[in-house]
């Protein structure tokens, strides 16, 4: 028959050991702190390992979304009145830009695009394969294609589809191009040979 | 089995669009590996060499005469070339005619820049198709990797005094 001899301590009492360090009921002071001391260590780093796990997810992700899929904008100017922005100063649209919609490059004469910044004057211009023209709908407070030309497809950013703010604007944009702007000369009356 | 079937695909789609938009970011704001085809930046850069573009510079307006840059083609914006700037905006570009008689210039405009492939002979490039837009930059070469009897930084423009801006 075996014997299991309790080990008394001076500084606890209660204490259960088989000869190696175990827990201490009730804590007595010094064990108490680094066993304090190690559970909150333990609770900081899985705190900076949850918190570094999420950031690099969400990050990656919310930048990718913002930069493939769509993102929103602010209209500033007048350069697009009466479509965009005809209050003015007073409230300024906000469009929904969808780069989904672009991302084969495909748009229609009538779309209301935004553009990459960047940095020519004739009369009649021919717009070279993979360029577009774009003009703001207030012709004459409107820098765009009549100031630098035509812009090469490369630079298409998004598609201005909805208008999301304020609310009683809420809508659709619709792709409409103004009978006087139609382009002179296109590729189908081209292939067509139209005199 | 079939809820662990579907939690698993979940899972791998997770880890897929989260892995995706990592790489996506990484290309756009850091950097990656390259692969060029074609002749016309012989023999800084032959075909099928691999290189590593840093997409940096761009963001900052960094780029700079003589660097190596990738950007979207103009006359295609599906795919990419990769040419050296000869000039940024406001610079003189020179252009020879191939029989050296008439020696014209121009003036790179504002938001764009002036491509040209090392390989004067086989290239289309600015003298081409004119004046590239900055916007269509995505990154800069200066560094290759593949072939390893190549391996190192890029070196200078072959054809050297090619710019003025005066």
């Amino acid at each position: 028959m075996r014997s299991y001899p309790l080990a008394r301590r001076p500084q606890g009492f209660g204490q259960i050991g088989r000869g190696h360090k175990v827990t201490t009921y009730p804590f007595s002071p010094r064990t108490n702190g680094g066993k304090g001391m190690a559970l909150s260590q333990g609770w900081v780093k899985r705190y900076f390992k949850a918190f570094c796990k999420g950031f690099f997810v969400a990050v990656p992700v919310a930048v990718t979304f913002l930069d493939r899929v769509a993102c929103v904008a602010r209209v500033e100017g007048a350069s697009m009145q009466p479509s965009l922005n005809p209050g003015g100063s007073q409230s300024s649209d906000v469009v929904l830009l969808n780069h989904w919609k672009v991302r084969n490059f495909e748009v229609q004469r009538g779309d209301i695009v935004s553009l990459v910044t960047m940095g020519h004057k004739n009369r009649y211009v021919k717009v070279p394969r993979g360029h577009i023209w774009v003009e703001g709908d207030h012709h004459g407070h409107s820098f765009d294609s009549n100031s630098f030309g035509p812009v090469s497809l490369g630079l298409l950013h998004g598609h201005a589809t909805h208008i999301l703010w304020p609310p009683e604007r809420w809508q659709k944009l619709e792709s409409v191009l103004p009978p006087e702007r139609l382009p002179i000369q296109s590729e189908e009356d081209c292939l067509r040979g139209s005199p | 089995m079939l809820r662990g079937v579907l939690g698993k695909t979940f899972r791998l789609i997770g880890y897929t669009i989260q892995y995706g938009c990592i790489a996506h970011c990484a290309f756009e704001y850091v950097g990656g590996v390259v692969m060029c085809s074609g002749p016309s930046m012989e023999p800084t850069i032959q075909n099928s060499d691999i290189v590593f573009a840093e997409n940096l510079s761009r963001h900052f307006y960094g780029i700079q005469r003589g660097d190596i840059v990738i950007a979207k083609s103009p006359s295609d914006p599906k795919s990419n070339i990769c040419k050296r700037v000869i000039g940024l905006e406001g610079d003189k570009i020179l252009s020879n005619s191939p029989s050296g008689f008439f020696k014209s210039h121009s003036y790179v405009p504002v938001g764009h820049v002036w491509l040209e492939g090392d390989n004067l002979q086989n290239s289309t490039d600015s003298r081409y198709y004119g004046p590239v837009p900055y916007g269509l930059i995505r990154g800069r070469i200066f560094f290759k990797i593949w072939p390893l009897n190549d391996f190192g930084f890029l070196r200078d423009s072959p054809n050297g005094h090619r710019f003025s801006d005066d």
